[in-house]
């Protein structure tokens, strides 16, 4: 099969993400979209890995997944947190720190 | 001219020489340190050290006196003070004919005063730091003489005008001394940039500022740099010694004690700038222009002052007029070079006696009048005060140049090379003996003869004898100083000044020119005796000017006024100026480069909002511009 096509399918998700992000308020689901976007860059860096024959992407990819594991529990802990104070979830109602 | 002489190595007591200022500076530094617990024996220690030092300078001078005039200069190097690149200064005294009598002076009219302070001042709480200030003072003059370096010599200097601002504002709490002793700080400092100027010539000049180095140097300088360092030290000359246009300190300087008056006017500070230019002669030998400039400062000060003296009713004031009328003639002789310095600084050891006798004078009879004064409140005080009056009337004779009294011989050959020199500044020095008699004769009539119109609840009375007993000893002096002076000083002097040791016009020589300044001086006593005399009547108070003359007098003829118009009011119009510079242009463009940055952060600060999608679509859209400028570039 073609690699250019999982390079693709990791376009859209990332793509999918960032949009997913950039327009729910809900905390939960602009975190799952942070997710969806490491992960399309996880598939991305996998299949240059196997494109180019070099293990290098795919170290990287393991970086990313650690990365990825820390934010988890950091940013989960934050959301319930919040949620438990404010009794919502809405990213738009935590505005309080600006200008 | 000859060379001048070259000193010879201290042997002996002369290594020693710093002593004589260790020992008031030691004096000055107890009294100040010790504190309370020597209030009552600071007076005696305080007289005793410049006596110590006068004792000092006597076996000194006795030395020199038995020494071949060769080696009658000793030079006494002490230490190195800096040794920096190519310039090495090393701190050194010079006992030469010149410095040994200043010396004798300065410790000897110096000591003298300290004694009468001790009565003078025996009801002032603050004695003590009086007393301090006064060996400070001496010390200070000391230093200023004996310096073999024009940088050493600048140390004493400024030493001296720390002292005189101290001792002028010691009264600090009235207004007037304090405003008085700022005056004369500040005038002064106008003649000290001018020495440390000079200074900086010399050091760039001859890579030295020893007097050494710099009479060796000055025959092969172009005679724009002898211009230059003579119109510079004339200017330091001016500011110490009170010469137009820097005068305007020396009346104010009146605020002070009379002890103090006496010391400044007599014995050290205004004798400083004479000394300055007598010590400078090889300078001035180079430059013509330079010692013009002298003489014309000189001639024009003594009539100045001798204005200002006839126009005053404050006692003191008219001593002060006079002051800077007879170290007008000590300038004006000493500009005009080898014939005038030796004269100079005749008049100037006489001067130091006559006018320590007479300030010290009027100080008793303002202590026997409750500190009046005024002249119009004076009158009939001979009787009251008989040592006083005698000794007064020594110092009056010596300064009008009654015959055989110091001030005639002294005068006289002052007189006569001014007419060698040139007759108008001959018959303006004459015309100045004359003012001079017209206004010490007012003095004398308006304090010790006439009606009594003291104030009330007055009762003059003769001063203790430890006041008294100095005015004696400076009594004699005056009356004596002449006549030992005379056939001595010139040959005396002429090693160290330069001249040649020619001979002297005897005790009872007779020129035409002593004979007219005799009758010049007659008249002025005539005009003076017609109008203040015992029986004509004295207003009490003084009455609304008539003539100009008058006016100008006893404004101090517009010094102040000049000095306010020409110097203050355009200098504070060049400060308020900038200042408005500084807080509408400096002040503007720092506040507004600081304004104009926080306005745009305030508004780059809107961006903040706290809402985190916006973030991530600035966090997109960066990312989406940096992805393609990166592309493009590729592309490109």
């Amino acid at each position: 099969m073609n690699p250019t096509n999982y390079i693709v399918l990791s376009a859209i998700l990332f793509t999918i993400g960032t949009v997913g992000f950039m327009i729910r308020r809900n905390a939960i689901v602009a975190f799952m979209c942070v997710e969806l976007m490491l992960n399309a860059t996880n598939l991305a860096l996998v299949t240059f890995s196997r494109m180019h024959g070099a293990l290098d992407g795919q170290v990287a990819a393991f970086f990313v997944m650690v990365v990825a594991a820390a934010e988890v529990v950091v940013g989960l802990a934050i959301i319930v947190t919040i949620f438990r104070t404010r009794h919502s979830a809405s990213v738009d109602d935590a505005n309080l720190l600006k200008f | 001219m000859p060379p001048l002489e070259t000193p010879v190595p201290a042997t002996g007591l002369f290594t020693v020489a710093w002593l004589l200022i260790a020992i008031p500076a030691l004096s000055a530094a107890i009294l100040l340190l010790v504190g309370r617990r020597a209030d009552r024996w600071a007076p005696y220690l305080g007289a005793i050290a410049p006596l110590i030092s006068f004792a000092l300078g006597l076996v000194y001078f006795v030395q020199m006196l038995g020494r071949d005039v060769a080696t009658r200069a000793v030079s006494v190097p002490l230490y190195n003070w800096i040794s920096s690149g190519r310039w090495n200064i090393n701190v050194g005294l010079l006992i030469d004919q010149l410095s040994i009598v200043f010396v004798l002076l300065i410790t000897g009219v110096g000591g003298l005063i300290h004694v009468y302070s001790i009565g003078y001042m025996a009801h002032d709480d603050r004695r003590r730091r009086f007393f301090a200030f006064l060996n400070l003072f001496v010390a200070a003059m000391l230093l200023l003489v004996l310096a073999d370096n024009y940088l050493v010599l600048f140390v004493g200097w400024e030493g001296v005008g720390l002292a005189s601002y101290l001792l002028i504002g010691f009264w600090q709490y009235k207004p007037t001394a304090a405003t008085a002793a700022k005056k004369a700080f500040v005038v002064n400092r106008v003649g000290d940039m001018g020495m440390s100027l000079a200074i900086m010539l010399m050091l760039a000049t001859f890579g030295s500022s020893a007097f050494v180095d710099v009479n060796d140097g000055m025959p092969k300088v172009s005679s724009t740099i002898a211009l230059i360092m003579g119109l510079l030290l004339l200017l330091a000359a001016c500011g110490k010694s009170a010469q137009v246009p820097l005068q305007s300190w020396l009346l104010d300087a009146m605020e002070g004690p009379t002890p103090v008056s006496a010391l400044i006017h007599a014995a050290t500070m205004v004798t400083a700038g004479v000394y300055l230019i007598t010590r400078s002669n090889a300078i001035y030998a180079q430059s013509p222009t330079a010692s013009t400039v002298v003489v014309v400062v000189g001639t024009v000060t003594l009539l100045f002052g001798a204005w200002i003296g006839c126009a005053k009713d404050d006692i003191k004031r008219v001593l002060a007029g006079s002051t800077m009328s007879q170290i007008g003639y000590m300038m004006l002789a000493a500009g005009i070079g080898t014939a005038g310095y030796a004269y100079a600084i005749f008049l100037l050891l006489v001067h130091g006696f006559f006018k320590a006798d007479m300030f010290l004078g009027a100080g008793s009879v303002m202590h026997a009048t409750n500190d009046e004064v005024d002249m119009r409140h004076y009158g009939a005080l001979r009787r009251m005060m008989p040592i006083t009056f005698v000794t007064f009337a020594a110092g009056y004779l010596a300064i009008i140049g009654f015959p055989f009294f110091s001030g005639f011989y002294a005068k006289d050959h002052i007189i006569e090379v001014a007419f060698e020199h040139s007759a108008v500044v001959g018959g303006l020095a004459m015309l100045g003996a004359g003012i001079t008699a017209f206004y010490m004769t007012r003095l004398m009539l308006m304090t010790f003869y006439g009606a009594k119109r003291w104030q009330e609840g007055v009762s003059p009375h003769e001063s203790p004898p430890v006041m008294t007993v100095p005015l004696v000893f400076l009594g004699i002096g005056s009356a004596i100083g002449g006549l030992v002076l005379n056939n001595w000083i010139v040959g005396w002097l002429a090693p160290a000044v330069g001249g040649e040791p020619e001979e002297t016009a005897g005790l009872l020589h007779v020129s035409i020119v002593g004979v007219l300044t005799l009758v010049v001086v007659a008249i002025g006593v005539g005009i003076s005796v017609f109008v203040f005399g015992p029986r004509r009547e004295i207003p009490i108070t003084q009455p609304a000017s008539q003539s100009f003359l008058t006016v100008a007098g006893r404004n101090d003829l517009y010094g102040d006024a000049f000095n306010e118009a020409v110097f203050m009011r355009p200098g504070q119009q060049l400060t308020e100026g900038l200042v408005r510079f500084e807080n509408s242009g400096i002040d503007g463009a720092v506040n507004g480069t600081a304004a104009a940055i926080g306005g745009m952060s305030s508004r780059l600060r809107r961006v903040q909002n706290g809402f985190v999608r916006s973030y991530a679509l600035t966090m997109t859209v960066g990312a989406a511009i940096v992805g393609l400028v990166i592309l493009l570039g590729r592309l490109g």
